[in-house]
């Protein structure tokens, strides 16, 4: 971190010292405005953005192609797994009577769980007119897009026999909450894909001139093809402007469907804690508060790898952090809310499964959760002196972790439990399971690294429009949240980045 | 017993469609919620003429467990049944409506059904599609429970198959198509009775019977990841034979029974009026309060009760 400190302490320009090694690597020609400013009116200022933007397009590193060389060879080992489990059977992930679900409909769960928290931050961001979104909103669309993609594909391996899947489509019964399931996600995914692309095309547009003249003449095509000759005309504008808003509504009550029809498949089962009309807005909030917890995550791994300190700053973190705070605490109070009902009735296969879960076999990955996974992420956005940018991130990802355990025990336990003999099977991890799952893991940011080399990473002509509304209605610079007292290493931290400072790009008045 | 010593007169596979000629269902007219037994209550319409071939079927066939074919009117011979009623049941729906009784008195818990058909099935020793509970009263004695599948009116593990592979057919039994089953495994979540077993691994080989293909009456082999359950030998209840877990007790616990023609039959060959050996003996279905409706019932011994006492495996 001690390298981003001095990086956003120069604070002068985005395109040397990325802290990786390639800090020469970008001062070439593009960053000194070659025309890519035309038709929208905009001058050679922004070229600062626009270079930051593009740069995992066209110069992403050195460490670029090993890292995606690493992360490529664990996912192609969780294919080689899965393959391998394929001819032994089930089995061979750890399955058996007593445990017929398990590791891989709980990364169903969390994966797709977290995409949902991509596409409704950015959702909400934009539909509350949140201006300090606009750095953000690429990566969480992008995380939701590869996410759900991720989440949709664990399907595979958990079926037994995945080559007749597309027997849903031809012979669907239509009473199954599997089906739902199936129906849901694909919609879902289909909605966050075009929720991620529509932003795209002003980006797009402006871009494609700029990758042709570095040399890519095929992105430049690609970038001309699928942005529909946008010149910012005002209509064009509007239109996209209002379909924005209309996706980002209406991909709220998808994603709820999306989260509820997932804990169907559980709750309309008769298992002792799987049959409880809490788990539909229990997995929603699950969702939510996981899906915030990995935007944290990527935002932070990426600010980190491309260098986009200036436009990200701690601010961004504690904002998000607050958004996540409010669901840790609803999804603390749904588990209480779930359990006390049960837990005192005392019903025969509920109490056995709770004993278990609450002070059983299950106790320790349970607690595990509750401390680590709510308890603590709550007090470091709770207390001001924890609350910085690398306790938020460590505290997200304890959250992404403590809720694929909470996952995998609420799958396990109802699994195991055996509802004629009141015995527990028992369910263990096997090497083709880990494989498969950390495949799923590595995925995330393989496929992100991929689709930041294909579109410009961050949504420029957002992060433009709004620091020029922000100038028109003259506000000098958004709120601020006030900063907490500095400590460590983030005493010398200045706040240099652009939202802060509008006058940053030279934002010239828009031409009609 | 293996399935190729049998005396195989494999005619045919029965299957739903086969029996949409004749009609409505026969378990239409009789939400079984309300009677909760056979042949009882006003809900459950059996026809005098099918009460009738039953008792006729009664007298023919008391002498021997071979007679299960008189019972219910078996294809190889015209039945009792059949002939004293010309007219047959078919009109009033399917030829049978399959039911079970398990009378508890008489087990000893000696797992020769659940072997019987593992051996007739080709299964692996886990795979105890007829399972026997030991079951311990409130008093502190003990007793057992055999359960095969339900073959619930009402399935669960029917609704929730993503891809219809789990059916039902006319005559009530509940089967699993494992050509078209995609191994989700939700039926097993769903089932009450956990009657569900997956081939986590490779089936049991078997020997190839010719002229018997796998199909969801004869499921053998298995077919590896899909689920697989009891079906009640439904291949050999056409024909008249009985299954392998009531031929092979040999206390002759488990009768298997026609709701239709209202007569049962256990291996010893005793034959019962279902509905009558039900209420007379105070029989009960395991887990009502799921509202399957098992076509199972049970007949418990003194101080016995099923659905409360606690069970292992
Ligand atoms: S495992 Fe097979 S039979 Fe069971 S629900 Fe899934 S597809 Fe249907
Ligand atoms: S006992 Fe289980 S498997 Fe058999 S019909 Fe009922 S729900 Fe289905």
């Amino acid at each position: 971190m001690a390298d981003v400190t001095q990086r956003e302490q120069s604070g002068d320009g985005y395109g040397d010292g990325d802290g990786n090694g390639n800090g020469n690597g970008n001062g070439n020609g593009y960053s000194h405005g070659d025309g890519y400013g035309h038709g929208d009116g905009h001058g050679d200022g922004d070229g600062g953005l626009r270079a930051l933007a593009m740069r995992p397009v066209l110069r992403p590193g050195r460490w670029w192609a090993p890292t995606v060389g690493v992360l490529a060879l664990i996912v192609a080992w969780g294919v080689a797994a899965w393959v391998v489990q394929y001819h032994r059977g089930l089995g061979s992930a750890g399955y058996n009577d007593h445990a017929f679900w398990a590791i891989y409909i709980a990364d169903v769960v969390t994966f797709i769980g977290v995409s949902y928290g991509g596409a409704v931050v950015s959702a909400i961001l934009r539909l509350t007119g949140a201006e300090w979104r606009a750095p953000l909103t690429r990566i969480a669309e992008g995380t939701a897009v590869v996410t759900v993609l991720i989440g949709g594909a664990f399907i595979f391996p958990h079926l037994g026999r995945p080559e007749r899947i597309l027997e849903l489509i031809y012979r669907p019964n239509l009473s199954s909450p599997i089906f739902w399931d199936f129906v849901a996600v694909s919609t879902y995914a289909f909605a966050s894909m075009v929720f991620f692309y529509l932003p795209l095309i002003p980006d797009l547009a402006d871009a494609a001139d700029r990758v042709t003249a570095a040399g890519r003449p095929r992105l430049g095509r690609l970038y001309r093809l699928v942005s529909w000759r946008w010149r910012a005309t005002p209509a064009q504008r509007r239109i996209l402007s209002g379909s924005v808003g209309l996706v980002a509504i209406m991909i709220i009550p998808l994603a709820v469907s999306v989260h509820s029809v997932l804990s169907w498949a559980f709750a309309l089962t008769s298992r002792p804690w799987w049959h409880e009309s809490i788990w539909a807005p229990y997995f929603v909030v699950a969702a939510l508060y996981s899906g915030i917890a990995l935007v944290i995550v990527i935002v932070a791994l990426f600010r980190k790898l491309y260098g986009l300190q200036a436009l990200i700053g701690e601010r961004h973190f504690v904002r998000l952090g607050f958004i996540l705070a409010p669901f840790g605490a609803a999804y603390l109070y749904l588990t209480l809310a779930d359990f006390l009902p049960g837990g005192y009735v005392g019903d025969h296969g509920v109490a056995a499964v709770f004993s278990s879960v609450l002070v059983g076999r299950y106790a320790i990955g349970f607690w595990l959760f509750v401390v680590g996974g709510c308890i603590a992420p709550l007090l470091v956005i709770a207390i001001p002196r924890l609350r910085h940018t690398r306790q938020i991130v460590a505290a997200a990802v304890l959250v992404d972790l403590a809720l694929w355990l909470k996952r995998m025990i609420m799958v396990v336990a109802p699994a195991n439990y055996g509802r004629i003999s009141g015995l527990f099977g028992s369910y263990h991890f096997t090497w083709i399971s880990v494989s498969v799952t950390l495949a799923g893991v590595a995925a995330i940011p393989l496929l992100l690294l991929l689709l930041f080399r294909v579109v410009p990473i961050l949504s420029v002509a957002e992060i433009e429009e709004l620091a020029h509304a922000e100038q028109q209605v003259h506000i000098p610079s958004p709120a601020v949240i006030p900063a907490p007292t500095p400590v460590g290493v983030n005493t010398r931290r200045q706040p240099s980045d652009l939202l802060g400072r509008p006058a940053t790009f030279d934002i010239a008045p828009e031409t009609p | 017993m293996s399935a190729s010593e049998e005396p195989v007169r494999f005619t045919g596979i029965r299957r739903a469609e086969q029996n949409l000629v004749t009609g409505e269902d026969a378990t239409a007219g009789c939400p079984s919620g309300d009677a909760g037994m056979p042949g009882s209550g006003s809900g459950c319409k059996l026809s005098r003429r099918s009460l009738l071939g039953g008792a006729a079927a009664v007298g023919a066939a008391a002498a021997a467990s071979a007679a299960a074919l008189e019972v219910f009117g078996g294809s190889a011979k015209p039945a009792a049944a059949d002939t004293s009623s010309t007219a047959g049941s078919s009109s009033s729906g399917p030829a049978h409506q399959w039911a079970m009784v398990l009378d508890l008195r008489n087990c000893d818990g000696c797992k020769a059904c659940t072997m019987a058909c593992q051996q007739r099935h080709s299964l692996w020793p886990s795979q105890e599609w007829i399972k026997v509970y030991t079951m311990t009263t409130a008093a502190g004695g003990t007793y057992h429970m055999a359960r095969p599948c339900q073959m619930c009116e009402d399935p669960p593990c029917l609704y929730v198959c993503p891809v219809g592979a789990t059916f039902r057919t006319d005559e009530g039994l509940v089967l699993v198509d494992q050509d078209a089953c995609i191994g989700c495994r939700t039926c097993m979540a769903a089932c009450p009775y956990e009657a569900r077993y997956f081939n986590w691994g490779d089936p049991k080989p078997a020997a190839k019977i010719p002229g018997m293909p796998r199909s969801p009456d004869w499921p053998v082999p298995q077919v590896k990841d899909t689920v697989g359950k009891c079906v009640w030998c439904a291949d050999r209840l056409p024909k008249g034979e009985l299954p392998a877990c009531v031929a092979g007790c040999p206390m002759g616990v488990i009768y298997i029974g026609d709701l239709t023609t209202d007569v049962a039959i256990n291996g010893l060959g005793n034959v019962v009026r279902l509905s009558e050996f039900i209420r007379d003996n105070d029989g009960v279905r395991f887990q009502e309060e799921y509202g399957t409706s098992p076509r199972v019932w049970y007949i418990p011994g003194h101080g016995q009760d099923l659905n409360s006492d606690s069970a292992t495996a």
